[in-house]
């Protein structure tokens, strides 16, 4: 399940500005989240969920691999795996050592938009896992030979991750070719020529300049409260001064009007697949009005079995294996919305994209049903209220949400806003997007083995 | 872009090998029983308009017939693809019209199922899974769209040097039983499975008496038991009789390469193992946290990836089945230094062979199995999971608050001792799928 509510600056500023602020509950909507801001600009979001005496830790960055500069591809990755060595008072290792002693789970993630670490453990060990988080905001020791080692980590989860796979390959160099000059057109775990070249000194120049409490979201989601949590933000993250603000200006993308192709084939290729994907607006880039209306057709299009893509090309036309759609609305910069289909092995690829592309032109031509907005905004707003049963989804829709420039309104909210949503706003974004020229396509194709 | 330990997920449907406890007291386990006779677990929890169902038949995949291999899991594809009145479109608009979700899959082991749903629709969705279960339909569009995207699939795990190197350590392992077969089928037999084998095989394994169900969620004991007998009340009341013999791993200290042309190599690794109900399974529980199992703290963590970059990952897992045992590992190397990685795998094996654990190592596997507990219980998926697997392995409803114990009372002495069984270098087979260097391919 994708469950991304986004949107509404107003309230985001106003998180922003709420320094110091006493709690604003959001009326019990999504999640029920609360926050509020420390001195040194830390923006700390609770998520209540009491089911059992658990919590889930998280800090959020505001920076990503989008934020690289020229030639570090990479250096945001590099540095989150570099976040598990050691500190000016710790020895490496021994962060995860304590952690799991305690009985806590833990990981780390890095996005375009933002990098998170996170902890899953019991309540009463929240604050060994908040005094140890805090200390690697600013305190993080690394040595050359550490670097070099992690190197070779990353070079392998690549491999794993990306070499290994030609449908990986394939995703990689669309979006380097999707996107003219957003840096999207990087992969997030970086060039390997680039990772290979990155040293110890840019990588702890790229931490000091991010990695602050200015620049971070804390998210604690569980068997929590505000009145428990914020003596304790207050004591481990409100020591920390705050940094240098910085701005998070990234190089903008121009209009694109042509068409491209990117065609991978590969001799561990059995079938081909097929995608085609337009620049979108998302609620933070672009004509962000259509946001809203393109999380509607994206689940009308392509959301489950009974979407209309799904249907037309693998139920009835028999002619695909798999067929979907996809769009992200909670992207910093450009989105991208698109389809895919696995054509079956006895079709060719050309069925699948005619149908595709006579599904497109019929939604521009005819716009959706009502029938199938009420159906899709109906399931949206179920997976809103099953979304309240886990401890990951709430924090990590609040988390991302926070970290890319929304706020928790846009989150709590986002049922309504979707359920506002009206046939003629949809066929409106569906022109916007669908009706551009400047699409990119790309093939996955067999190659004959050597 | 997690540093995520994702070993062996390909396994796919494994009953949770170790079911943890929560607080004690914090959970209340209920028996139920329907006014039919139909037996569940609950965990009544009003936290949400939520409710999840979690259920079992005892026979999987392991009695597919032979040549018919992926039976079980075809059927599992299709329950789902129109049933009753309803055809394929009907059936999963109805579902996904409700935001429900049902899903079936099919271990070596145990057929099951999950169902899932706001509160408001349980009696739709009771009625559908009754459906889904007594009247599937099989209808020819339906079974040649599934076969074709099984046969898809089929087609990229044989690339896909994780899937081969796993389907190869199995075939080695247990040549001539069930368990070196592959649960997803082959090419060959994917197509020969037809509707009649598919109501065949409905008919014969879906029955009351190898049902097992838990259910976490905001429902009493009194509406769970009127929901069962919806559900599951049509089921007739006996299975086929069914065996699947015990077979003892077939283990040496091979090293097996499946030539593929990747940059990276799959190391998968196979040991003898303990089943669930060997006196020993606590104490190769620990073992195994400390060896492979425990994240970024394992010493195989440490030894491939720590201190030599080995690896983005690198772990062993219990692997209970019901008639044999392993412990399986795997790691990805670059071509260049598999030997060195399946090396230091080796010397893990016999320093932990020799020499058993720390008294250090003991103490921080306890506190992180008996810590991490309550983690498990913070889903209504997770909830009636632990309630099914608990019922599949014959625990007690007083497993949760028994779990604690079970684990401290595992010794350094007893964990050496199972170390000395199980962790035999001579008896650890490995398999590469990959263009290693230093090693020949052995097809």
């Amino acid at each position: 399940m994708s469950f991304v509510p986004r949107a509404a600056i107003a309230a985001a500023l106003l998180a922003a500005l709420g320094l110091g602020a006493e709690p604003r509950p959001a009326a019990a909507k999504v999640f029920g989240a609360e926050s509020f801001t420390l001195a040194n600009g830390l923006t700390v979001v609770v998520v209540p969920n009491p089911r059992a005496p658990v919590v889930k830790h998280m800090v959020w960055y505001r920076v990503g691999g989008a934020d690289e500069g020229e030639g570090e591809s990479g250096i945001a990755h590099f540095l989150e795996h570099l976040m598990f060595k050691g500190t000016d008072k710790r020895p490496a290792g021994e962060f995860s050592r304590l952690v799991a002693k305690n009985g806590g789970r833990e990981n780390a993630f890095t996005s375009y938009d933002y990098t998170g670490y996170h902890q899953t453990i019991a309540k009463d060990r929240l604050e060994m896992v908040m005094a140890l988080e805090a200390e690697r905001m600013t305190g993080l020791a690394i040595t050359p030979e550490e670097v070099d080692r992690e190197r070779l980590v990353v070079l392998e989860e690549r491999r794993t991750r990306t070499d290994n796979h030609p449908a990986s390959r394939l995703r990689e160099q669309m979006a380097a070719v999707q996107f003219y000059n957003y840096p999207y057109r990087r992969p997030v775990i970086g060039w390997e020529h680039e990772i290979r070249a990155l040293d110890r000194a840019r990588i702890l120049a790229f931490y000091r300049r991010w990695y602050a409490p200015n620049n971070a979201v804390l998210v604690v989601a569980g068997d929590i409260t505000v009145a428990e949590l914020r003596p304790l933000a207050e004591k481990y993250y409100g020591a920390i001064p705050a940094a240098a603000r910085v701005s998070r200006v990234r190089p903008d993308e121009p209009p694109q009007t042509a068409a491209r192709e990117v065609v991978l084939r590969d001799p561990r290729v059995p079938q081909p697949t097929w995608s085609r994907s337009w620049l979108a607006p998302s609620h933070l880039w672009g004509a962000k009005e259509h946001a809203y209306a393109l999380e509607v057709l994206a689940e009308i299009l392509g959301g489950g079995a009974s979407a209309r893509l799904y249907r037309a090309l693998v139920l009835e036309a028999a002619i695909a294996d798999n067929a979907g759609a996809f769009y992200d609305s909670a992207t910093r910069g450009p989105s991208r919305f698109g389809f895919y289909a696995s054509p079956r092995r006895e079709v060719a690829p050309e069925r699948v994209e005619q149908a595709i592309e006579a599904e497109i032109a019929r939604v521009l031509a005819d716009g959706v049903e009502t029938g199938e907005v009420e159906r899709a905004k109906t399931r949206m707003k179920a997976a809103a209220v099953l979304a309240r049963d886990s401890l990951e989804t709430g924090a990590q829709a609040l988390g991302s949400a926070l970290a890319v420039g929304l706020g928790v309104e846009d989150v709590e909210s986002w049922p309504e806003r979707i359920g506002a949503v009206t046939l003629e706003q949809i066929n409106a974004a569906a022109r916007y997007v669908l009706s551009g020229t400047g699409h990119v396509t790309g093939r996955l194709l067999p190659a004959a083995k050597d | 872009m997690t540093k995520l330990l994702s070993l062996l997920a390909a396994l796919a449907f494994t009953v949770p090998a170790l079911l943890a406890a929560p607080p004690a007291g914090a959970i209340e386990v209920q028996q139920v029983k329907s006014p039919g006779g139909i037996t569940a677990w609950l965990v009544q929890d009003k936290l949400n308009p939520i409710l999840s169902l979690r259920f079992a038949f005892r026979g999987g995949a392991a009695l597919d017939p032979e040549g018919k291999e992926g039976l079980a899991r075809m059927a599992a594809a299709l329950l789902d693809e129109g049933a009753g009145d309803m055809d394929a479109r009907a059936f999963r608009a109805a579902l996904e019209d409700r935001s429900i979700s049902l899903g079936f899959d099919s271990s070596f082991d145990e057929f099951g199922g999950s169902l899932q749903m706001l509160t408001e629709h349980r009696d739709t969705a009771a009625g559908l899974l009754a459906l889904a279960l007594t009247r599937p339909r099989f209808d020819a569009d339906a079974l040649a769209r599934v076969r074709s995207q099984i046969l898809a699939r089929l087609r990229r795990d044989a690339e896909s040097p994780d899937t081969v190197a796993q389907v190869r350590l199995f075939t080695e392992i247990f040549p001539g039983h069930a368990y070196g077969r592959r649960s997803r089928g082959t090419l060959e037999s994917v197509p020969r499975i037809g509707p009649e084998d598919l109501r065949r095989f409905v008919g014969a394994r879906f029955a009351r008496d190898v049902l097992v169900v838990g259910v976490a969620g905001d429902i009493t004991a009194a509406e769970l038991g009127r929901l069962l007998d919806r559900a599951f009340g049509a089921l007739p009341s006996s299975s086929a009789p069914a065996q699947i013999p015990e077979v003892a791993p077939k283990i040496d200290s091979r090293a097996l390469v499946s030539r593929l042309k990747v940059p990276q190599s799959a190391i998968a690794f196979a040991a003898p193992g303990v089943k669930r109900d060997d006196p020993d399974y606590y104490a190769a529980y620990v073992l195994n946290y400390i060896l492979g199992g425990g994240g970024f703290t394992s010493r195989l963590h440490e030894e491939v990836r720590e201190k030599r970059g080995l690896a983005y990952s690198a772990g062993t897992s219990l692997h209970p089945l019901r008639r044999s045992a392993l412990i399986l590992g795997g790691a990805g190397t670059a071509n260049a230094r598999v030997k060195e990685t399946i090396d230091v795998v080796r010397a893990e094996w016999r320093r932990m062979a020799e020499g058993g654990v720390s008294a250090e190592e003991i103490e921080n596997a306890k506190t992180y199995l008996t810590g991490s507990f309550p983690l498990r219980f913070t889903t209504l998926g997770g909830i009636a999971g632990m309630l099914l697997g608990m019922q599949i392995e014959n625990l007690g409803p007083d497993y949760i608050d028994r779990y604690n114990g079970l684990i401290n009372a595992v010794s350094a002495e007893s964990v050496a001792r199972v170390a000395r069984r199980l962790l035999d270098p001579a008896r650890l087979l490995v398999v590469v799928a990959g263009e290693p260097e230093g090693l020949a391919p052995t097809e």
